[in-house]
């Protein structure tokens, strides 16, 4: 079997289910139970350091409360 | 001892580049050539100059110079590119502004990527790294990584800006739309753009928050995608080192298809992917409230990635393409409807609770109406990639107005909110110096590109139309002039447009201007503002 016809057949099928696969796994990932909490904070990202870095001991956002509520 | 290092680089690439200009085959070569000595031997001046000096730089705020630079940059080459794509419309409707004593440089076949490259590359491309690096400062919690190798993306890009354009007028180029760039200036900016991802990727590594903010996967599909993108497309045998003039690797269907995977998915990374992650920033702090759903942005993105990769053959249809990849280019792109306009109802539900802003903030005024092109657009682009409205609407100027509702409506508009909030942040202002120029700026940026779109729908669907008409014994009953003397007056109409826009434009400028210069400091100095 040539090249071509060989990474065809492979896009076809295999390549094809691990990317559908990947994407499904990416929406029930979105969705899984306690995202919501998390994702909440994560959306905050944007209001916490405007002026300046974070200091260096402070490593994880998550304990900082919400930038509003 | 580093001072030494540059100073032998900058010193070898001048010499190099002189001995280059001497042996160049063609004008455009000996031109760029003559460019980058003149840059190196600045730079090797520069460089003996602040040799030894003491350089204390504050590393413990955030790099805002190079935003700062890339802010101007990104207003002063908006208005150069929207100047020449306002001349080149009337161009089309006045024949008599191709000049003659300008034969060969200023026509409308050597202005038209001009235009194209400094639209997109210019002013967008300045507008995504200035962003893209300030938002993953602030959404990282930290500087940039790399130090210096943040001007260097800057000044390197800025380079590649000038050898295209001077390119373009002299004669060298591709052929290849939206990848013009001769084989040297593909080259360089491969290196800025390693370097780019580089100093992007290390930031991001080296984050204080847990999470990786939406926004910066968007800015960092944006960044890989158009490095594979850049270096497919552009893989050619230059026919002299000394020449400008390179040949392509791929040949007849193969290249146009490789031309246009990476042609739509210039527009779908460079100026979707990177312009959704200025969305997903600017909106949220603009309205002063988070993403209307962490969820759906999530979806949004890997939609986004994992379909739009695959829409390019929908700019081959009733070529020699085979059937079956157009039909596939043609699927992606009409599924691909769903992600666009999850994203948004994403940005424009972000308001929710906030509408009242519409009427008091012109600046989320233009962030709104530019999701409301980004929707426009993503609805418009699906249909026409549909085969039988292809057949319509292929090489007629529906495709150039489908094209300026993207780039002026979403593109354009979303820059400007981004500078609008941007200037005073980054020059530590209170506020911009006038809101009603802003709106002055909102309304004629709107009706400029209301009157572009709508007379490219009509001129479009006209020309196609009469292309295809044919009387009883099944003659064409027009010829080509026939359907140019008829699209005289929506060519007028298109360059009013034009005009309207960047009218808008320049008052922005002079509206930044004046924030800077006489708007008092914010009342509250922003923390270890870093000496740059």
């Amino acid at each position: 079997m040539d090249t071509y016809s060989l990474l065809r057949e492979f896009a076809d099928s295999w390549a094809l289910l691990a990317m559908t696969v990947f994407f499904l796994g990416v929406i029930v990932w979105a969705f899984r139970p306690g995202s919501t909490r998390g994702y909440r904070d994560t959306a905050n990202i944007p209001f916490r350091h405007e002026n300046k870095p974070a200091c260096d001991d402070d490593t994880n956002g998550a304990h900082i409360k919400e930038a509003r509520t | 001892m580093w001072d030494y290092a540059k100073m032998v680089v900058f010193g070898v690439i001048a010499v190099l580049a002189a001995i280059a200009a001497n042996y160049a085959r063609d004008i455009a070569y000996l031109v760029n050539a003559l460019t980058v000595m003149l840059a190196a031997a600045g730079m090797f001046i520069y460089t003996v100059r602040t040799a030894g000096n003491e350089k204390t730089v504050d590393t413990s705020g955030y790099m805002d110079g190079v935003v700062r630079a890339g802010v101007i940059a990104t207003a002063l080459w908006g208005v150069v590119g929207f100047a020449a794509g306002t001349f080149i419309a009337f161009q089309l409707a006045f024949p008599s502004l191709n000049f003659e004593w300008a034969q060969g440089y200023a026509n409308f076949g050597r202005l038209r990527p001009l235009h194209t490259s400094a639209v997109i590359f210019a002013f967008g491309g300045n507008a995504l790294i200035a962003t893209s690096f300030y938002v993953v400062q602030r959404t990282s919690a930290t500087r940039l990584w790399g130090g210096n190798a943040g001007w260097f993306v800057f000044w390197g890009y800025q380079l590649v800006i000038v050898l295209a354009a001077t390119g373009y007028l002299l004669g060298a180029t591709q052929s290849k739309e939206y990848a013009e760039p001769e084989w040297y200036v593909d080259l360089w900016l491969t290196v800025v753009w390693v370097v780019y991802l580089a100093v992007f990727l290390g930031t991001i590594i080296k984050r204080k928050e847990k999470h990786i903010y939406v926004a910066n996967w968007f800015y960092l599909a944006f960044i890989v995608t158009v490095a594979m993108l850049h270096v497919v497309n552009n893989l050619s045998v230059p026919v002299s080192i000394f020449g400008s003039k390179s040949v392509q690797v791929f040949a007849g269907v193969q290249d146009a298809m490789t031309q246009w995977w990476y042609g739509h998915n210039a527009v779908g990374f460079f100026l979707t992917a990177g312009f959704l992650g200025m969305m997903y920033y600017f909106v949220p702090k603009q309205a002063e409230r988070p993403v209307y759903s962490y969820k759906l942005s999530i979806i949004h993105f890997w939609a986004l990635i994992f379909l739009y990769i695959w829409a390019g053959p929908h700019h081959l249809h009733y070529t020699a393409l085979p059937d079956w990849a157009g039909t596939l280019g043609m699927v992606f792109s009409v599924i691909l409807w769903m992600p666009s306009w999850g994203g948004m109802i994403n940005g424009l539900m972000t308001l929710s609770g906030a509408w009242d802003k519409l009427r008091t903030d012109p600046v989320i005024r233009m962030m709104v109406i530019s999701i409301g092109f980004y929707g426009m657009s993503t609805f418009e682009g699906p249909m026409m990639s549909i085969r039988a409205v292809n057949s319509l609407s292929h090489y007629t100027d529906w495709t150039i107005g489908h094209v300026h509702s993207g780039a002026l409506g979403w593109n354009g508009m979303i820059t400007f909110g981004a500078l609008y909030f941007l200037v005073p942040k980054l020059w530590n202002r209170e506020r911009l110096y006038s809101l009603t120029l802003v709106s002055w700026h909102f309304w004629l940026a709107t009706i400029g590109i209301i009157l572009y779109a709508a007379a490219m729908w009509v001129t479009g669907i006209m020309e196609g139309l009469m292309w295809r008409e044919v009387d009883a014994q099944g003659f064409l009953v027009n010829s080509f002039a026939d359907t140019v003397a008829a699209k005289l007056p929506m060519y007028v109409v298109r360059g009013t447009g034009g005009l309207l826009f960047i009218a808008g434009a320049l008052i922005m400028c002079y509206n930044l201007w004046k924030t800077v210069v006489s708007v008092p400091a914010a009342a509250e100095a922003p923390d270890a503002v870093p000496a740059e």
